[in-house]
């Protein structure tokens, strides 16, 4: 992963201190309300419904072990014992005080983490595939880029207030979208020319939230070289034209709308002659030594005999291996998923204890590291064969060995109205109450890939538009209701899904997912899966049964 | 007259910026600051009084200005709140794209902590909200030592620079 040089140390310490500082003021009644807002939201600090919120950044959603086994100490001492892994690939912390945020924030700065940025109307944390660098699939490791775009936004100036915030991805598989670029205010697609040289694909003006809509494409080939002149191009248009009366039109996509893609490429073309060749070219050094940063870890050749015997012997181990373990660049390797899921927990939650033990196991097995996914898993990436048995046994000792990836159960939920000032209704309970409903892991098994994602409002952080199955928390005169859509995706590209109908209240969504579900069992072809059965027979066959 | 901070100094505010009915009336004498609509509509006779700037507001453009620009001694760029960011690219089009020399000045809602970034992007004068100390606004220029990205003062990025 990208090692700090004491430039980037210094900075960071620099920002405890200003922070500290800046919270100090508040707390001295020195700053409004209104002006520590922006302040520690830039931080990554929200009030929250019974207590403040702190999402920590997690660059492209990479971990070391010993961040992780700091992050324990501090959800211990600082927190209630728990954290939560965020769609973004963040780590979120629940109970946090406002007085302590400055000495959790010096905490992380040893071990080189931070909250810079996680909030507020600026750039967010970049993301990418949690299989970066391991995917089979990838033309290159997409993580160099997206360490070259963390740093150009980590504390630009011209960037810090823009309209509303703006969050880019970076994806690197042809034909796939695991990074979601597709409803990214900037979606960054790695191609290669022909002659073979890379350069990038740049989507604008996609995101969820309260208008949910795909990104247009921007700059066909941007070569590499100008990534970051062509990415401040779209920003600068972005903050000097962006909607500012209204925080509900503020996002990139309404103005790449109202101005049309054609006109906002040529905004974009305006600036960019400008920049090209400038000072901010990349030039193949400095590539080169942020590349340095990603090499592969120390494979060893891998016998999988072993492995082979064990998965004909044991049922349960082979249920695990075919679904939570996913194909490795490197041979006689797989990236394993800790799903974060089982039933009776919060989607995406994690204990001080269970980090530490994490920990543990990356170090014994994955070269010290760990991604956090933006489904709200965990993935060991770099697993050898040989291993897999024993790992799945201390796995499924914690609890996180739940054969679910990619199905039903993998629900991805925000922490809604139990949490969230923000949220209509809850989305936690509605999870649990579906987890629990399909408690066969057979027919789970059987039912094949699924996303159901929960939000518990329009701010869409369960990203409900994209599951197959989204589930949206509205209020309606005080009591909490629900909107489902089918259709979405954020699996190949992405798509926003459909609204079914009215929304149902909270004990009969239960009921409405399951027969959702029995349609679908009842209309599929052989081995057809949910989202290719919906796209075949559309929503109609669906509002007739839960309506008619 | 109230204090400014110019080019990191706490020096005496010599220029007075004016809105609303103060256009109305006869303008007062001394160094003052119109509103582009102002200057746009009274140029000659500004021109040949001397002295006097213009302001900006969120959604005026430095292009607005263009043709002024190798004569105006200050271009003001004013927040009605903080959070309005658009004034950054402003400044910074000013100095990178029309090559301004002279004093580009934030006013208005003009905190210390967003002084350090409008410095970069190319803002060397600043009125400090009043009802806030100038002195530890100036202080704040220092909070950090690092920069990644090149500015309107250092356009190298950061690994360009050794």
């Amino acid at each position: 992963m990208y090692v700090y040089q004491e430039y980037d140390q210094r900075l960071l310490e620099e920002r405890v201190a200003q922070y500290r500082d800046q919270t100090r003021r508040f707390l001295a009644n020195e700053l409004s309300e209104d002006e520590f807002l922006a302040l520690r939201l830039q931080n990554g600090l929200y009030i929250q419904r019974y207590a403040p919120m702190l999402r920590i950044s997690v660059p492209y959603g990479l971990l070391a072990s010993r961040q992780l086994r700091r992050l324990a100490h501090i959800v211990r001492t600082y927190d209630k014992g728990f954290c939560h892994v965020s769609t973004r690939q963040n780590i979120q912390l629940n109970w946090p005080c406002v007085e302590e945020v400055p000495d959790i924030l010096a905490e992380l700065a040893d071990v080189q983490m931070h909250a810079i940025q996680t909030s507020g109307n600026c750039i967010r944390n970049i993301t990418t595939d949690e299989l970066a660098g391991v995917n089979p699939k990838e033309i290159e490791d997409p993580r160099p880029w997206c360490e070259i775009i963390r740093q150009w936004s980590t504390f630009n100036p011209e960037f810090a207030y823009l309209p509303r915030k703006f969050k880019i991805a970076v994806n690197a598989v042809p034909d796939a979208d695991p990074a979601l670029i597709g409803v990214h205010d900037i979606g960054v697609q790695i191609v290669h020319n022909a002659s073979g040289e890379t350069g990038f694909q740049v989507w604008a003006g996609g995101g969820l939230g309260r208008t949910p809509m795909t990104g247009a494409v921007i700059g066909e080939f941007v070569p590499w070289q100008d990534l970051l002149a062509y990415l401040e191009s779209i920003l600068r248009v972005y903050n000097k034209y962006g909607n500012r009366d209204n925080k509900y039109k503020a996002r990139i996509k309404i103005l790449v709308k109202a101005l049309g893609a054609e006109k906002y490429r040529e905004l974009v073309e305006q600036e960019f002659a400008e920049l090209k060749g400038g000072e901010m070219t990349l030039t193949s050094e400095e590539v080169a030594r942020i590349k340095g940063c990603f090499t592969a870890p120390d494979y060893q050749n891998q016998n999988t005999a072993d492995l082979e015997s064990k998965l004909a012997e044991n049922k349960a181990f082979s249920r695990w291996y075919h679904t939570n373990t996913r194909a490795h660049k490197q041979h006689g390797y797989r990236a394993v998923t800790l799903t974060l899921k089982r039933t009776g927990r919060v989607p995406g939650d994690i204990s001080d204890e269970q980090l530490e033990a994490v920990a543990d196991l990356a170090d014994q097995y994955s070269f010290g590291e760990l991604r956090n996914s933006h489904q709200q898993n965990m993935v060991l990436s770099d697993v050898a064969a040989n291993d897999l048995y024993d790992l799945w046994k201390a796995l499924d000792g914690l609890g996180f060995a739940t054969p679910n990836l990619g199905l039903l159960t993998d629900i991805v939920a925000c922490p809604g109205g139990d949490l969230c000032a923000l949220a209509n209704a809850k989305s936690i309970p509605i999870a649990e109450s579906i987890q629990r409903r399909f408690d066969d892991v057979d027919y789970v098994h059987d039912l094949g890939p699924l996303d159901l994602n929960i939000s518990g409002c329009m701010n869409a952080c369960g990203h409900h538009h994209i599951g197959h199955i989204g589930i949206l928390g509205v209020d309606k005169k005080g009591k909490e209701f629900y909107q489902v859509t089918l259709g979405g995706r954020g699996d190949k590209l992405s798509r926003v899904g459909e609204k079914m109908g009215p929304s149902f209240e909270s004990d009969e969504i239960t009921d409405v997912v399951e027969k959702i579900i029995k349609l679908y069992v009842e209309k599929r072809l052989e081995n057809e899966p949910f989202i290719d059965t919906y796209e075949r027979i559309g929503m109609d066959p669906f509002k007739e049964r839960i309506y008619g | 007259m109230g204090k400014v901070i110019i080019d990191r100094a706490i020096v005496d505010n010599q220029w007075q910026r004016l809105e609303g009915d103060a256009l109305d009336a006869e303008l007062p004498g001394g160094k003052i600051i119109v509103p582009l609509a102002y200057w746009q509509a009274h140029r000659d006779a500004l021109l040949s009084r001397g002295d006097v700037a213009v302001w900006l507001a969120p959604g005026e453009e430095p292009k607005d200005l263009e043709d002024d620009l190798g004569t105006l001694p200050l271009v003001a760029i004013h927040f009605p709140a903080f959070k309005d960011g658009r004034g950054y690219s402003y400044a910074r089009e000013l100095r990178t794209r029309y090559h301004f020399k002279g004093e580009v000045r934030a006013t208005g809602d003009v905190l210390r902590d967003q002084l350090f970034y409008m410095t970069r992007c190319g803002f060397n004068a600043f009125e400090v909200r009043e009802d806030r100390s100038i002195e530890e606004a100036l202080e704040s220029l220092k909070d950090f030592s690092v920069t990644y990205q090149g500015d309107v003062n250092e356009p190298r990025p950061l690994y360009r620079r050794s």
